[in-house]
């Protein structure tokens, strides 16, 4: 279990002081995986540095099984670091050499006899599914080949953690796929835990199954992915939920007419033509703003942006309308706070 | 132009000069491999450490030392590059008398070979190093490699065709450098072509010098680049 305890770091830039992390607190369970999503210069980067103490944080307190890494010696960091391993975006292989020589680097630094350290290269290499690369040069490999060859160097040491920098962020998302299959397979053939760092919504669908946002270097939510994603509260969650109003695509709500989000919580709800039907039996004719759907552990989630026309007494029928069917949240005006309504 | 060859290039003065290439050339062009093969070696040898002492020892390296130290070590250096080759000769005679016995010769113009060139191999190391990705290094670390497993088992390999390369550029210019040595009685194609040539007014001797020392550098330069390609893994076959 690694537990932070209000991990702040803090730098000290030509232009000042820069918060990065601020009182973060978060836990993660053995066989997590653990995602840790935000937008760029959220402090992802720097808090998964922490944890292996790459970066030393200005305060607070990173506890790995009992032990607080920020407390131990050089050396003591240095055999932590065997256990807790590290993938990066641009899967930094040695270039001068090759892939199996990679591998056998953190042996060689474990002191593992060579014949005993080769044979656990070349098991690892059938691992991660290429063992006809032993003698070729991370040059010759594509973007997810790289990877994979990390992903063995990564494992060599027999690891309980392994900590993943934006991991997929460099490849196309089909190898982006393949890769994160790979890592959900030894999350659970070998108890790995994952810590997952990304800005990709997608991917902390995929695989994680505990998701924290992080936003300007603090915790806006956390949770388990399936709540946090079907329902979100904060609003960097939302807008990573939810890109169309991230990006301003949603209209502003007129005169009379209000905006409602409708989330779908399971199979069913997505079966039914519900506007449709609305609109037969309440005589609203909603406008879809913006509709997603997405699969989450095998479930269909989804949500819709409604435009419902009229005054207060139409809002009141279609929610209680739309509140009937069964999985389904209603959410009036959910992304219209009092204060932005003022500005307009 | 007619007159400068019918001075310098008439069949008397070719005659002596063919006899001079007859009987010294081989034995000086060895003695000019030999001075700077043996400076080059130990320019490495001093230069490398000293090389990756000023990258890892930098306030942003991955094994700071005392910013003092720092400073001296870099201006210590600086100030053996800022001196003249001909004026380093001189003043370290005592020197190189208490090193190799003698202050003059092939053997004595080495120590202020060594001396002149040890200082431009570790900045040439320090730039290869430094070309290393950062990346890289924060992966060493971060699978727990010290600063001096981080140095021999990724940043050395890491740059060697850049190592390479920079050593290349060393041993032409230490090359260059050995055509002084004359002025502390040392040998070498060289002092050849300054005694025989400048000095006793034979300019095809002089002329003949500057072509083997032009194709030793360019034997030197093109082995250097052919290795460091070979070298470089990077490069998709």
């Amino acid at each position: 279990m690694i537990e932070l305890r209000n991990l702040s770091k803090s730098f000290v830039t030509a232009e000042g002081p820069v918060d990065a992390l601020k009182r973060v607190s978060l836990t993660i369970h053995d066989g997590d995986i653990y995602g840790i999503i935000g937008m760029s210069g959220a402090g992802k980067s720097t808090l998964v540095r922490c944890i292996n103490m790459l970066e030393r944080p200005t305060d607070g307190a990173v506890i790995w099984d009992g032990t607080d890494l920020g407390k131990l010696s050089k050396k003591e960091i240095q055999q932590v670091r065997h256990q807790i391993t590290m993938i990066f975006q641009s899967f930094n292989l040695l270039t001068q050499r090759t892939c199996l020589e990679n591998i056998l680097l953190p042996l060689k630094l474990t002191h593992v006899p060579r014949a005993k350290a080769r044979a656990r290269a070349l098991e690892l290499l059938e691992t991660v599914g290429l063992p006809d690369k032993a003698n070729a040069y991370p040059a010759q490999l594509s973007g997810g080949q790289q990877q994979r060859i990390a992903i063995a160097r990564a494992l060599a040491t027999n690891p309980k953690v392994l900590l993943c920098d934006e991991a997929t962020s460099a490849l196309d998302p089909k190898t982006t796929h393949a890769i994160l299959d790979l890592i959900r397979d030894i999350n659970r053939t070998m108890g790995i835990t994952v810590i997952v760092i990304t800005h990709q919504m997608s991917v902390v669908q995929e695989i994680c199954n505990r998701v924290a946002i992080l936003e300007n270097g603090a915790v806006a939510e956390e949770g388990e992915v399936s709540q946090v994603f079907s329902n979100p509260k904060a609003q960097a969650t939302k807008a990573l939920v939810y890109p169309d109003v991230a990006k301003g695509m949603e209209p502003d709500a007129g005169e009379n007419a209000q905006n409602v989000r409708v989330v779908f919580q399971g199979n069913d709800a997505s079966k039914k033509p519900m506007i449709a039907s609305m609109a037969i039996d309440c005589q609203i004719a909603a406008t879809i703003l913006s509709a997603t759907t997405r699969t989450l552990n095998g479930k269909a989630y989804g949500n819709m942006l409604l435009r419902i026309p009229g005054g207060p007494d139409e809002l009141a029928r279609a929610v209680k309308y739309l509140s009937a069917e069964p999985n389904v949240v209603v959410q009036v005006d959910a992304e219209y706070t009092p204060e932005e309504a003022q500005h307009e | 132009m007619n007159n400068y060859i019918a001075t310098y290039y008439n069949a008397d003065k070719l005659a002596k000069a063919w006899s001079v290439i007859r009987s010294d050339f081989l034995r000086e062009t060895c003695t000019t491999l030999y001075i700077t093969l043996v400076a080059t070696l130990f320019a490495i040898l001093i230069g490398l450490p000293l090389g990756v002492i000023l990258v890892t020892g930098d306030q942003k390296g991955i094994r700071p030392l005392p910013k003092p130290l720092m400073a001296f070590l870099n201006g210590f250096i600086n100030l053996l590059r800022s001196a003249p080759f001909i004026i380093l000769i001189v003043v370290l005679m005592p020197i190189t008398r208490a090193i190799v016995g003698r202050a003059v010769g092939n053997t004595a113009v080495i120590v202020p070979l060594i001396i002149a060139a040890f200082p431009f191999v570790a900045r040439l190391v320090e730039g290869s190093l430094r070309e290393v990705n950062s990346n890289i290094i924060e992966m060493s670390l971060s699978m727990g490699a010290t600063a001096w497993e981080t140095v021999f088992h990724v940043m050395l390999p890491e740059s060697v065709p850049s190592l390479i390369t920079s050593f290349t550029t060393a041993i032409t210019t230490i090359l260059g450098y050995t055509a002084m040595s004359g002025a502390v009685g040392g040998g070498g194609l060289g002092n050849l072509a300054i005694t025989q040539g400048q000095q006793r007014y034979n300019q095809a001797v002089l002329l003949a010098a500057l072509i083997v020392l032009v194709l030793l550098v360019q034997i030197f330069q093109s082995f250097g680049t052919w290795l460091a390609r070979k070298a470089d893994k990077r490069i998709k076959e």
